[in-house]
């Protein structure tokens, strides 16, 4: 478990390292200028601007210079959003984004899982195709579908939640319900799958002949086995739902995380794109450890080395 | 009264192959504490006929089509699935043929092994783990006391057997059915096992239906002998007399294609050709391709009968697979 911790800690340095590198390089090669603005500025200011980003320096200057704020938890001021600080910018949007995800995480597993498990113990029926039904519906209707919808039904019509925006405390359930039925789907379908696999097995058989009751067969003897697949899935799904979605964001108009990835890199926003992306690398690699150790301790034969 | 007594069980599968008659007209019976073997090539419905009567056939495809299955004079098939649910585990329990995946991988031994205790007598777990463990040591399983907290891919085939063995025996049950219990194990592993079979049957006093094909082990453990071909009892005997005067050519097929008794250095009788395929077999004998004693006499046109030939001792009716003479 030592050997794990540290070894997967070693490795999780290296990647967000190489994300680092990578994103740094890789903003600096595409087209644009990030201080291109419409109207023309004067050259003093340009200047000023230029040292203020030390875009005057060299690459290799640049990128030991950001990497070293970096190593001193300094991720920089903005290029775009004038006078600000990408940590700020993050600390003020991350909370939205975090918020709706949980929530949306906590929807998706509450429907996907139950709905996944009774579809699998009552496959071929009534029961698992309308359940696996509505999961392929859920997965194909996009999020700029579904958020219309719903806000139409429950926003406009119902008026229980306002359409947009992010002043009120239900203002969350309306995003996080578009996302939470989409993940729901997957979910669904993910334990269906899992589950079906494991009441195939002959263990299952065994269980039946020693008189193990159905409801019993499936939660002592199928769901741990049968939710491997799941939780592998949700690990990696965790970092992406909790950093905002930009379609999401955008239909509800909300000042989350997700749309600051998108406008950063549409923006030429260099040092906002490389803050947001090491955040999410980070994340992801922080997820995937936790992942691992709760896959390890589902599975007895899985050994953490 | 017998513990057990089938009657006339007949199973079939209907899938989208057409039915698929996996048992016909099967009818046997156990006496308490008896050994009884079900013998027959791979497919000939050994597994189904027992399944079938605990409820353990998928339903559908599966259906049970008639018959009766008298345990202890209540009627299995006519019970409720909680009752049969009451009765698997308890009073008639199981062992598998791959040890290597009928036991939870996910699950502590110790909580497989007491699972019966805790089912059936409503245990704790406080309770139930000393009758594991004792349960373990009684199969032979060193430290039990340590590998009940172990998972079964600790254990090696033959060991995870005796786990089997000692969880299905957890609740002294009156019938053990085996299903192959030795199959998927090494040949050293293979006796220990039966023998292990055998001291426990011994211990608790159950009856035992012991399925296989291989007659040889058949001899070694068991009192009457059922032998099965294509969903059908083709003959039955108490084990001596079957050795001493099998009647039916597919019993002595059986016979001469084991190994231990054929001459050594030529090459191993098998039997030749194929089982028939469940779902297009016709009426007639059902081993008439195959039989290369007289298969141009056995009936085509009817089922052959089975006719008690001596007492305990059945056998079907076909002119092609019966052996003249001393009939
Ligand atoms: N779930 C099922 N669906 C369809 N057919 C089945 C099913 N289970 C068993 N059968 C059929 O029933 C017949 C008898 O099978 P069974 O498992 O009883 O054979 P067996 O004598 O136990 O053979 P083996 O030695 O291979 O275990 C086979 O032809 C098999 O194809
Ligand atoms: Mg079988």
């Amino acid at each position: 478990m030592l050997r794990f911790t540290v070894s997967r800690l070693l490795q999780a340095i290296v990647v967000v390292f190489a994300v680092f590198t990578l994103t740094f390089f890789m903003v600096r090669l595409a087209p644009g200028d990030p201080l291109a603005t419409e109207k023309a500025i004067h050259p003093d200011v340009k200047r000023s601007l230029q040292e203020r980003y030390h875009l005057d320096k060299s690459l290799p200057e640049q990128y030991a210079l950001t990497l070293k704020s970096y190593f001193a938890g300094d991720l920089g001021p903005s290029m775009k959003h004038q006078g600000m600080w990408n940590a700020k910018i993050i600390s003020d949007s991350w909370p939205v984004s975090l918020t709706i995800g949980l929530m949306a995480l906590i929807i998706a597993v509450a429907i996907g899982i139950p709905a996944g498990v009774i579809a699998a113990v009552r496959r071929n029926t009534w029961v698992d195709n309308s359940a696996m039904s509505m999961a392929l519906l859920g997965i194909c209707l996009p999020g700029f579908v579904m958020g219309p919808l719903l806000i139409a039904l429950f926003g406009i019509k119902l008026r229980w939640f306002n359409v947009g925006g992010w002043y009120e405390a239900t203002d969350w359930v309306l995003p996080a319900a578009t996302m939470g039925i989409i993940y729901a789907a997957y979910i669904a379908r993910l334990t269906r799958g899992g589950m079906l696999e494991i009441l195939n097995q002959d263990f299952i058989r065994t269980a039946r002949a020693k008189g193990v009751p159905e409801l019993k067969i499936v939660t002592h003897h199928a769901l741990r086995g049968g939710l491997i697949p799941v939780v592998a899935y949700l690990g990696p799904a965790l970092a992406g739902i909790t950093t905002g979605s930009f379609i999401i964001e955008t239909i509800y108009n909300l000042p989350g995380l997700g749309s600051h990835f998108v406008n950063a890199a549409v923006n030429k926003d260099y040092t906002l794109v490389l803050a947001t992306t090491v955040l999410f690398a980070t994340l992801l690699v922080f997820v995937n450890f936790f992942t691992d150790i709760l896959v390890a301790w589902l599975n007895p034969k899985v050994r953490l080395t | 009264m017998p513990l057990l007594d089938v009657q006339n069980l007949r199973v079939a599968f209907h899938t989208r192959n057409g039915v698929v008659r996996a048992v016909t007209g099967v009818s046997l019976s156990v006496e308490k504490g008896q050994t009884v073997g079900i013998v027959g090539e791979s497919g000939s419905g050994k597994s189904v006929t027992c399944y079938s009567m605990l409820g353990l056939i998928p339903m559908p495809p599966g259906r049970i089509e008639g018959g009766t299955a008298n345990f202890d004079g209540v009627d299995l098939l006519k019970m409720s699935r909680a009752e049969l649910r009451a009765i698997r585990g308890r009073r008639i329990s199981m062992i598998f043929q791959d040890p290597m995946t009928s036991l939870n991988p996910y699950m502590r031994v110790g909580d497989q092994v007491m699972e019966p205790l805790r089912i059936h007598e409503g245990l704790c777990k406080a309770e139930a783990l000393p009758k594991a463990i004792a349960a373990l040591a009684e199969v032979g399983i060193k430290n039990p006391e340590e590998r009940v907290r172990q998972y079964p891919h600790e254990f090696s085939g033959g060991m995870r057997q005796r786990v089997m063995i000692a969880m299905s025996m957890i609740t002294r049950p009156e019938l053990l059915i085996a299903d192959e219990p030795t199959t998927a194990l090494d040949v050293t592993i293979q006796k220990q096992v039966l023998d292990l079979i055998k001291e426990r049957q011994r211990a608790l006093g159950s009856a035992v239906i012991l399925i296989t094909h291989d007659l040889a082990v058949v001899s070694e453990v068991c009192d009457y002998v059922n032998v099965m071909y294509a969903g059908r009892l083709v003959e039955s005997a108490p084990v001596g007399e079957l050795f001493r005067n099998p009647r039916h050519a597919y019993t002595r097929s059986l016979m001469r294609s084991i190994p231990a008794l054929q001459p050594k250095g030529g090459t191993l009788y098998t039997i030749p050709g194929m089982p028939p395929d469940l779902a297009k077999l016709g009426p007639g004998c059902a081993f008439r391709v195959r039989n290369a004693e007289n298969g141009y006499l056995c009936l085509t046109d009817r089922d052959p009968e089975i006719i008690e030939i001596a007492p305990g001792h059945r056998v079907q009716n076909c002119p092609g697979c019966l052996e003249r003479g001393n009939a």
